[in-house]
């Protein structure tokens, strides 16, 4: 057991954990921030997705001692209330049903449009390779693409 | 303060005290602040609904969630009939009381069918009192009174009174039995696209589901389960575990072959679990799938003993040397449920007491199996049902709650027991496999004389449908059935026995009207026009909706017409829930020498769509979920071990793979709502093994398709 300093949605947090403990559990178990899911633990479904330093990753393979001075954004602090465009998007297409798997691929569909703002949907399906077990995969689609309008509105 | 806070139902926060009525809280995202419970009585004259005299009115939703859109759907009917407006109602989730709420389950495409009319008349019910009690007050007459926008109005003065006003009286009435409902025709909600109830909790991370529970003292679970079926429980050393830092207990359970690490963490649970030394013991036969493939094959050399239907004389058709005899052989693989959010559930067992919160599609059976195995009865036992990461019909099953129940009582703690993803994937209640042997007579005068289906499934499923399409529009028909005995667990999966047959029916049929060659739609519609009008037998569809949907779809996809010359069209239709659909699923050949499918069409009769939105995310979400499986999953066993265990071998479609668009759509009609879950799914992997058909000339008989390059 060690204690880290780690920067969660702008605040400098410190966690008594394992160094092997993944930034899943650390973020579900030591820092109830439950927004960021458990799928499969393997890096194949992105359930856990969030941003380090701007970059979609696969929080289940992030070793807590790995983390140093990252900043790392969750579903929790990608905005304050629900308005980042994806989110917005998001809701207006009205692309969640069972809603479990919704804020990794919200956060993977964020970290997207941060680096292409405009995505095409070649750019679409190569960076949203999370899995989607109720299949709104075509509402999502369509949701990145309104996104990209919004964000330009905000420009 | 409070018309701001109905006026944003997102941030009201319901809960029940004693005595049926209801504390409002309100609870802003940002800067939560509880406000005062509301004075004067509540008006509730039935579980469903109850307006309190500042007019918040808040309305039950009684079925589990589970990503099929009934926490919308079902208090947007409630609304209807209570006429206010939806964006002036809270949602909540009804607790678990069947003595109100009747049957609350999740399965069988069955809550919108079910509760149509009985929620429409509480709705009508508490309107009609509403209206009552405003004629009352002003000694009108009630005829001169209707109800609007959650007031009730006077129509020869002008004079309201909102549905807040009135609540105190109509509190007091009793309650009428035989109210009016409303002329469909004047829905205002019914038939609107309303988003998802819970969609900014769900996009801004907040918990809701099983997983997210937290409690004072709680500790997670995680458990060791045999590695494969026909194996159990032998012994097991935890002395490697006890020193994992945060382990705080380790538990068997042996009636349930499991063995149970506590800890502060998930983490710690699972390396506590990984480091249990566990022998496990042979019980009985260790199955393996090739074993299950050759027992199919023997099956299916003979006939049943008793036909499921048997019309005509489908052997004598078939040796009449003037027909032609075309035969097949389909196979579909077992799937597992997979759901997104891995089983879990949230038990404290104490003082004889215990208290369940997770994902179930059956919570009173949960509830009523906990009793059981924790021998406490059932008044004692509370359960609270959380948003659910998909059902899939894999929570039919009660073993994730009772198991927990039993950790926790035998650690005397409040747990989480939660299953990694291989505990799920080698511990689920299957979609058994089949396999369908085929063969049809084709006559000198080019019709469908005979059809004959033997099939076989693993135990636990319904090998094929006895009186489905094409049955009735054939001669000669006869269906066999075969069950093969397994000690693998197999359970419902979404559209059971329809998920399979669907695929080898239509595939079949798609490759008669080939060898007929005939255009796939006008062979279904001369089936169709035999069933009409020279029935053989009945079927258990009506000849005249299966025709709406081909009719539509036809439509819709430009069926027959010219496309890009690397584009192909395959269709399939289904029926099942009472529901009808078709698809047209486009196949492109990409320049990569792949196969995409880009396009689906689907054309649905399902009587009155409640909500346009949620119906249609149903349907793609069928079409994208029966796409994902019929490409690329499959679960084999080898001497018992599930031998895909988790993501990386049990494989699901990508956004990559998705289709880019999924077109659907309804046809009007005024008949009561049939099931909208499960029927898109079933004709998904024929359309588009048809068109895989149209585009490479190669017949894929067994699924997953496991396209590689063309």
């Amino acid at each position: 057991m060690a204690s880290y300093k780690i920067s969660v949605n702008n605040k400098l947090l410190t966690v008594d954990a394992d160094a092997d403990t993944p930034m899943l559990w650390v973020l579900r178990d030591h820092l109830n921030l439950v927004g960021t899911k458990f799928g499969c633990g393997i890096a194949q479904c992105g359930a856990c997705t969030v941003h380090v330093d701007g970059y979609a990753v696969r929080s289940c393979q992030l070793k807590v001692a790995s983390v140093g001075n990252s900043k790392i954004t969750t579903i929790e602090g990608l905005s304050a209330e629900g308005t980042h465009p994806v989110q917005v998007a998001w809701s207006e297409v009205d692309v969640p049903q069972c809603g479990y798997c919704q804020s990794g691929q919200i956060m993977a569909a964020a970290a997207l449009l941060k680096h292409n703002p405009n995505p095409t949907d070649d750019d679409i399906d190569n960076a949203m390779t999370n899995i989607c077990r109720c299949g709104t995969h075509y509402r999502m689609r369509k949701a990145i693409h309104l996104a990209a309008k919004k964000g330009e509105l905000v420009k | 303060m409070i018309e701001q806070a109905v006026s944003r139902r997102h941030f009201l926060k319901v809960t029940s005290i004693a005595g049926g009525g209801l504390v409002l809280g309100f609870n802003m995202l940002t800067n939560a602040q509880p406000v005062k419970p509301v004075a004067g009585a509540v008006f509730s004259p039935n579980a469903y609904i109850s307006i309190d005299a500042n007019g918040l009115i808040t309305l039950m939703s009684p079925n589990p969630e589970i990503g099929q859109g009934v926490k919308t759907a079902l208090p947007m009917i409630l609304a209807e009939e209570l006429e206010v407006p939806w964006d002036k109602v809270a949602v909540e989730m009804a607790p678990l009381d069947q003595s109100k709420y009747g049957s609350q389950n999740a399965g069988g495409s069955g809550a919108v069918r079910t509760r149509y009319m009985p929620i429409r008349t509480a709705g009508a019910t508490a309107r009609q009192m509403l209206i009552t009690a405003a004629a009352q007050q002003w000694g009108a007459n009630e005829a001169d009174c209707y109800a609007e926008n959650a007031f009730v109005m006077h129509k020869p003065t002008g004079k309201k009174l909102s549905y807040g006003d009135l609540a105190a009286k109509a509190a007091l009435l009793p309650v009428p039995t035989d109210v009016k409902l409303k002329d469909p025709k004047d829905f205002k909600i019914i038939g609107t696209r309303v988003h998802n109830i819970d969609n900014h909790k769900i996009i801004t991370g907040q918990p809701l589901y099983g997983i997210d529970t937290r409690r004072e003292g709680m500790l997670f679970a995680s458990v060791a389960k045999p590695p494969a079926f026909g194996k159990a429980l032998k012994s097991f050393d935890d002395t490697e575990t006890r020193k994992v830092a945060g382990v705080k207990n380790v538990v068997s359970v042996p009636s349930r072959n499991l063995v149970a690490v506590l800890a502060t963490s998930t983490w710690a649970a699972k390396k506590g679990r990984d480091a249990l030394k566990v022998e496990w013991e042979d019980k009985s036969k260790l199955e393996s799938t090739t074993e299950h493939t050759a027992s199919f094959t023997e099956l299916l050399s003979n006939k049943s003993d008793k036909p499921a239907r048997n019309d005509g004389d489908v052997d004598a058709a078939l040796t009449n040397t003037a027909n032609k005899l075309v035969e097949a052989v389909y196979e579909t693989p077992v799937l597992s449920h997979a759901n997104m959010e891995p089983l879990n559930f949230f038990a404290d067992v104490r003082d004889g007491k215990v208290e369940l919160y997770g994902p179930t599609q059956v919570p009173a059976n949960l509830r009523g199996d906990v009793s059981k195995a924790l021998n406490i009865p059932q008044e004692n036992i509370t359960l609270g049902m959380p948003r659910q990461g998909g059902g899939f019909g894999r929570k039919l099953k009660t073993d994730n709650g009772v198991e927990a129940a039993l950790i926790s009582q035998a650690a005397k703690v409040p747990v989480q027991m939660l299953w990694m993803r291989e505990d799920d994937m080698q511990g689920d209640f299957y979609r058994p496999s089949s396999m369908f042997k085929y063969r049809a007579a084709i006559s000198p005068a080019n019709e469908i004389v005979a059809w004959h289906i033997n099939a076989a499934v693993l135990s636990g499923g319904r090998a094929s449908n006895a009186n489905g399409f094409p049955a009735s529009g054939i001669a000669n028909y006869r269906v066999d059935n075969h069950s093969l005995p397994t000690n693998i667990q197999t359970g419902p999966w979404r559209a059971p026995t329809s998920n399979s047959v669907a695929f080898a029916d239509e595939s079949f049929l798609d490759e008669i009207a080939h060898q007929m060659k005939k255009d796939p739609v006008t062979l279904r519609l001369e089936i169709l026009d035999k069933a009409k009008n020279q029935p053989t037998g009945k079927g258990d569809y009506d000849v005249a909706k299966y025709k709406s949907v081909i009719d539509l779809v036809t439509q819709m996809s430009g069926w027959g017409k010219k496309k890009a010359p690397n584009v192909y069209q395959g269709i399939a239709a289904h029926f099942s829930f009472s529901t009808y659909a078709a698809h047209v699923a486009e196949v492109t050949k990409m320049k990569d020498g792949t196969l995409r499918v880009t396009k689906v069409y689907s054309a649905i009769n399902c009587g009155r769509v409640v909500n346009q939105s949620g119906a249609e995310t149903q349907v793609e979400g069928a079409i994208i979920d029966g796409l994902s499986h019929a490409l690329f999953s499959k679960v084999t066993f080898d001497k018992g071990a599930v031998e895909q265990t988790n993501f990386h071998t049990y494989k699901f479609l990508r956004m990559k793979d998705a289709p880019i668009e999924v077109i659907v759509k309804f046809v009007p009609s005024e008949d009561p709502p049939t099931g909208l879950g499960e029927p898109g799914l079933p004709p998904i992997a024929p359309a588009v093994g048809n068109a895989i058909f149209a585009a490479t000339g190669v017949r894929y008989r067994k699924l997953p398709f496991e396209l590689g390059k063309v």
